[in-house]
């Protein structure tokens, strides 16, 4: 069983998913996904050795495409969606970190 | 009542327009529509053009002037798709769901995209952005969720077809409290391109109809393999709609125990179970008690599982390339105040709870752990399918609640979904039928249950719960 | 300071764009410098409620190389790598973790020293993004513009194993993966353009102790800045190293102008990039066929080729170069024609550039032959292949036409006493030793003989009248 989720961890995830929480919202959240994972500690606590995983109800292997060019979409279709453009590329404010 | 299949061969027949039928349903809309706030859109001029089309003979099909809703979280080419959320609010696809083109190429007539829970996370669509749709039986009620909408439209005669999608059973649950028919197939028999992601390896498009039969023919349109959907699956569906008169004679019915008798069912609607197993046996079927061990634990499991791919998923609407974007100093401070006005509360709370499953230290223990406990349930159900065909349950635990009753609580919301898990965990299909009334006189659907690609068998066997009712 | 109680380890992971003719999930082109924005679709836009398909080319591509790495080809599966980006348009990356398609190879560089290969991963590459304002930089930048034309072109990530010791070793390796990549048509793995993107992973420690911490080395565009990055690295963390103070694991970037790294702007906490089964895509599991057909379609690599064209030329140094220009076919069918071997081979290695133009086995043959014989001198012979490779041809015909013929050893000498006598104070300064103008006089003799002269025959000629 995990130890419960404190408002610290819930303020790492919250950052981790760019979400922004105001103090009463990280005590309430907090409270709330404390409630869900008590919840989930039947499962948590549950002798599973030796049990595979399952990511997908599937078994498909080797779907693939042909290396075959298709039309690409329409570019002034595909900048209306976009918040701000400049050049005929997607406009965001300062980039403070490099990429990983 | 008119169904879908009256109204294609009528139209088929040249005795009735579509643009005729269209306006009847738009009249119900107009009439209606203000009370129970099934659509964000209703597509009506889009649905006047369509029509027309199909009285010119420039669309045919199957569906050649049948009134269709779409779920808001189904792509339409230049039509806003919204997902009920804020931050998708205005968004216009530049392409189309290929469940949408199949239905498009059958001479579908979209009449409107259906209002759901954000996102599609939710047991009541009272976490739409948009405000909560009612339920046309009682509109103090909620239709259940998240494809609340779609259950309503049907439910109040707006459409007499629409898709919906299920993770955990937003198909099901809805079709349940709004009295009628709601199938989720088997994993990868409905192409998911186009269907705005919720738990990818859970989720499902649909048909909801007042027929069982209805429900088969929208099913046998949409179902089939897309080049463009990896996890689409490669096999021919057996024909749904010309074997639904066969009957039940000799099929195996379990009757799921644990499901039953899980926690929160009400007596009133575990009632109804019963009777349907005793329907089920006086045509011939033999009903017997059936276990899946592993069921009990699958609510726990999918409240890991579906938050975390969520959690990935919803990651993409930061603000940069379509949708709603909060403007800040830097592109870091503008994704989170983008996030933060854009997602509702449900929402956050499934990306964190996801967020965390997956975080290091906690994945082993909570998002590692659901995963070996979805390979127990697939387990349990293939066992269960060595000694039946059929397994029968509650859809809902209880029928339609309050609007507001379950809001402050997650939790209690995420109970409604208990017996409708299990197969989104397997990836088998599921198919909720409406049978009778509870105490409060609000409708009762039960759950049948089969392995994959028994979607023939569960649609038969619903219809003859739904004739032992007439 | 020394650098010599210090040993360097070094790995690296080097991005190479594969060679496919689409994207890795989508059908759009993957092609170098279009028009922004132009080769975009839903699924590398990631808009909502798209999904990938994976592109058997990249799949094959990526075998291939893994074989040529000596890896084991095996069962993958992809999973995301969730972090916040905007040239990312899902905002996760798919890409390999735990099961990649290639692992456990080995690289063998020319001198014979092995370098581990970790694995050799799939993954989707991340759009452009150009910084505005600033100079450019991202740091001082107002703001940024995004293309997603190459998000979702198909990577290869190759890891090696910590096994490199020297900065030269590394260009080696750097060198011969992109050899391996080009001679396999995996990737035409250009570091200018950025098909081909070197990582370094440095760390000093002194032998026989732990490794030391590492510092990741990005911004490296060509296999000398790789180089030029090792060793100013070496010197800073030894220097570090020795004052007593401890090296912070770090991305640092390397700056070719100002020649040293800069660290990247520290991240407020570590990464969790909280990585799962991407849930939208299947395993893949190449079967034995699949895998016979793409080793059965494998080119032969540089170091098969360099080994084949010693044996047949003698030669050794000049070698490496002439495989690396894709020249060593060429070479060796002159030689099949009866050319000669090592005058070709000075040719490819000195004379010649990738890409031979016009230029055939036949008449570089020929012409081998031609020089081999005295008929004409390396001058000469230099002229004539500018004109086969410029315009093909006969070069008997060509050396006609421009008058070249071999000079008679009388007309040689007398081109040379002319040489002489035409400037006694610089004769003077030739005895006395000053071997500085022997340049002058070779240049005389060029001139008045219109070239036909043999540069190595003048100046013998010249110590010979000297010594006289």
């Amino acid at each position: 069983m995990a130890a419960r989720i404190t408002t610290d961890d819930v303020a790492h995830v919250a950052r981790l998913a760019r979400l922004e929480l105001t103090d009463e919202e990280l005590v309430l959240y907090t409270e709330q996904l404390a409630g869900i994972l008590a919840h989930a500690d039947d499962v948590a606590s549950l002798d599973t050795a030796g049990v595979p995983a399952t990511a997908h109800p599937l078994p498909l292997q080797n779907v693939l495409r042909d290396d075959v060019v298709r039309p690409s979409i329409d570019r002034d279709e595909v900048l209306a969606a976009a918040p701000a453009v400049e050049d005929r590329r997607f406009r965001v404010p300062a980039i403070l970190g490099e990429a990983p | 009542m008119t169904t879908a299949q009256q109204i294609a061969d009528a139209v088929r027949a040249g005795e009735r327009s579509a643009s005729e039928v269209l306006e009847e349903h738009l009249a119900v809309i107009d009439e209606r529509e203000g009370d129970v706030h099934a659509f964000n859109l209703v597509m009506r001029d889009e649905a006047r053009a369509a029509a027309v089309a199909v009285d010119a003979g420039d669309r045919t099909g199957a569906l050649a002037g049948v009134p269709v809703a779409l779920k808001d979280n189904l792509c339409t080419r230049g039509i806003p798709t919204t997902c009920s959320s804020r931050i998708l609010e205005g968004w216009r696809p530049p392409y189309d769901a290929t469940v949408v083109a199949r239905l498009a190429a059958a001479g579908a007539v979209f009449v409107g995209k259906t209002n759901l829970d954000e996102f599609a996370m939710g047991s009541s669509t009272e976490n739409s952005a948009f405000g909560p749709t009612r339920n046309p039986h009682d509109l103090d009620r909620v239709p259940g969720g998240s494809s609340g909408g779609s259950a309503a439209a049907v439910a109040a005669g707006f459409a007499p077809l629409a898709l919906g999608s299920d993770t955990g059973g937003s198909i099901r649950q809805p079709a349940a409290l709004c009295g009628v028919v709601g199938l989720k197939p088997t994993y990868g028999l409905v192409s998911r391109y186009g269907l705005v992601a919720f738990a990818s390896s859970l989720d499902q498009i649909g048909p909801f109809a007042a027929t069982v039969a209805d429900a088969a023919l929208l099913l046998e349109v949409i179902a089939g393999h897309d080049p463009l959907d990896s996890t689409s699956l490669d096999r021919p569906l057996p024909p749904l709609v010309s074997g639904l008169g066969d009957g039940v004679e000799g099929l195996r019915v379990g009757v799921l125990t644990e499901l039953v008798h899980a926690e929160g069912i009400a007596p009133d609607v575990r009632r109804r179970v019963e009777a349907a197993a005793e329907a089920l046996a006086d045509a011939g079927a033999k009903v017997d008690e059936a276990s899946v061990p592993a069921a009990s634990f699958g609510l726990s499991a999918y409240y890991l599982i579906a938050p975390a791919e969520a959690s990935s998923n919803l990651a993409r609407y930061d603000g940069v390339r379509y949708g709603l974007r909060v403007d800040a100093e830097n592109t870091a401070e503008m994704n989170a105040a983008t996030r933060t006005a854009g997602f509702g509360p449900e929402v956050k709370r499934r990306i964190m709870l996801g967020t965390y499953a997956l975080s290091a230290g906690y994945y082993d223990a909570y998002y590692g752990k659901a995963q070996q406990v979805r390979t127990l349930i697939i387990r349990d159900f293939a066992a269960a399918y060595d000694s039946f065909d059929v397994l029968l349950c509650p859809t809902s635990p209880t029928t339609a609640f309050r609007l507001g009753d379950k809001t402050a609580d997650p939790m209690s919301m995420y109970l409604n979904d208990v017996c409708t898990i299990p197969s989104n965990l397997a990836g088998d299909p599921a198919i909720s039928v409406p049978f009778g009334a509870g105490d409060d006189g609000l409708p009762v659907g039960v759950q049948l249950l089969g392995p994959a690609l028994s979607e023939a068998t569960l649609l038969r066997t619903a219809a003859v719960l739904e004739g032992a009712l007439q | 300071m020394s650098l010599d109680d210090w040993q360097l380890v070094v790995g690296l992971e080097v991005h190479a764009e594969l060679a496919t003719n689409t994207k890795i999930f989508c059908g759009c082109a993957n092609s170098f410098g279009d028009e922004p924005n132009t080769n975009v679709c839903p699924v590398c836009l990631g808009l909502p409620g798209s999904l990938p398909v994976l592109n058997r080319s990249a799949v094959e591509f990526a075998a291939r190389l893994g074989m040529a790495l000596e890896c084991t080809v095996q069962p993958s599966v992809f999973h995301r790598k969730n972090y916040f980006y905007p040239d990312m348009p899902k905002d996760y990356q798919v890409s390999q973790y735990d099961l990649p398609i290639n692992a456990d190879g080995t690289l063998e560089l020319p001198d014979g020293s092995v370098v581990g290969i970790e694995r050799a991963h799939l993954e989707e590459d991340t759009g452009k993004t150009t910084h505005m304002g600033g100079g450019g930089r991202i740091h001082d930048a107002a703001y940024s513009l995004v293309d997603y034309n190459r998000a979702g072109v198909p990577l290869v990530e190759i890891v090696s194993r910590p096994d490199i010791r020297t900065p030269e070793q590394a260009q080696a390796y750097a060198t011969e993966l992109r050899a391996i990549l080009a001679a396999t048509g995996v990737s035409d793995a250009k570091m200018e353009e950025g098909s081909m993107r070197v990582d370094a992973n440095v760390s000093m420690h002194k032998p026989g102790e732990p490794y030391g911490t590492r510092c990741e080395i990005k911004n490296l565009n060509s296999v000398r800045s790789l180089g030029r990055a090792i060793r100013y690295e070496m010197e800073r963390q030894v220097q570090l190293l020795e004052s007593g103070e401890r090296i912070v694991q770090e991305t640092r970037h390397w700056d070719e102008d100002a020649g040293r790294t800069r660290p990247g702007r520290s991240k407020e906490q570590a990464e969790d990039y909280r990585y799962f089964q991407e849930p939208d895509l299947v395993p893949v599991a190449p079967d034995d066929e699949w895998l016979a057909s793409i080793r059965a379609a494998m080119p032969m690599l540089p170091a098969a080729r360099r080994t084949r064209l010693a044996a047949q030329t003698g030669g050794d140094v000049d070698v490496a170069l002439v495989v690396e220009r894709g020249l060593d076919d060429l070479v060796l069918e002159a030689i099949a024609a009866g050319g000669d071997p090592g005058r070709l081979l000075v040719h490819a290695s000195n004379n010649l550039s990738a890409g031979a133009g016009e230029l055939s086995a036949r008449p570089f043959a020929e012409l081998s032959k031609l020089e081999a014989t005295g008929a004409l001198t390396a001058t000469q012979a230099k002229t004539v292949l500018a004109e086969l490779v410029t315009a093909g041809g006969d070069p008997a015909a060509i050396a006609a036409t421009r008058g070249f013929e071999a000079m008679g050893d009388d007309a040689l000498a007398a081109a040379v006493d002319a040489a002489i006598a035409a400037d006694p104070e610089a004769w003077e300064k030739f005895k006395a030793g000053d071997r500085k103008v022997t340049g002058f006089f070779v240049g005389l003799v060029m001139k008045t003989t219109k070239g036909k002269a043999d540069g190595k025959a003048v100046t013998a000629l010249l110590d010979a009248r000297a010594q006289s």
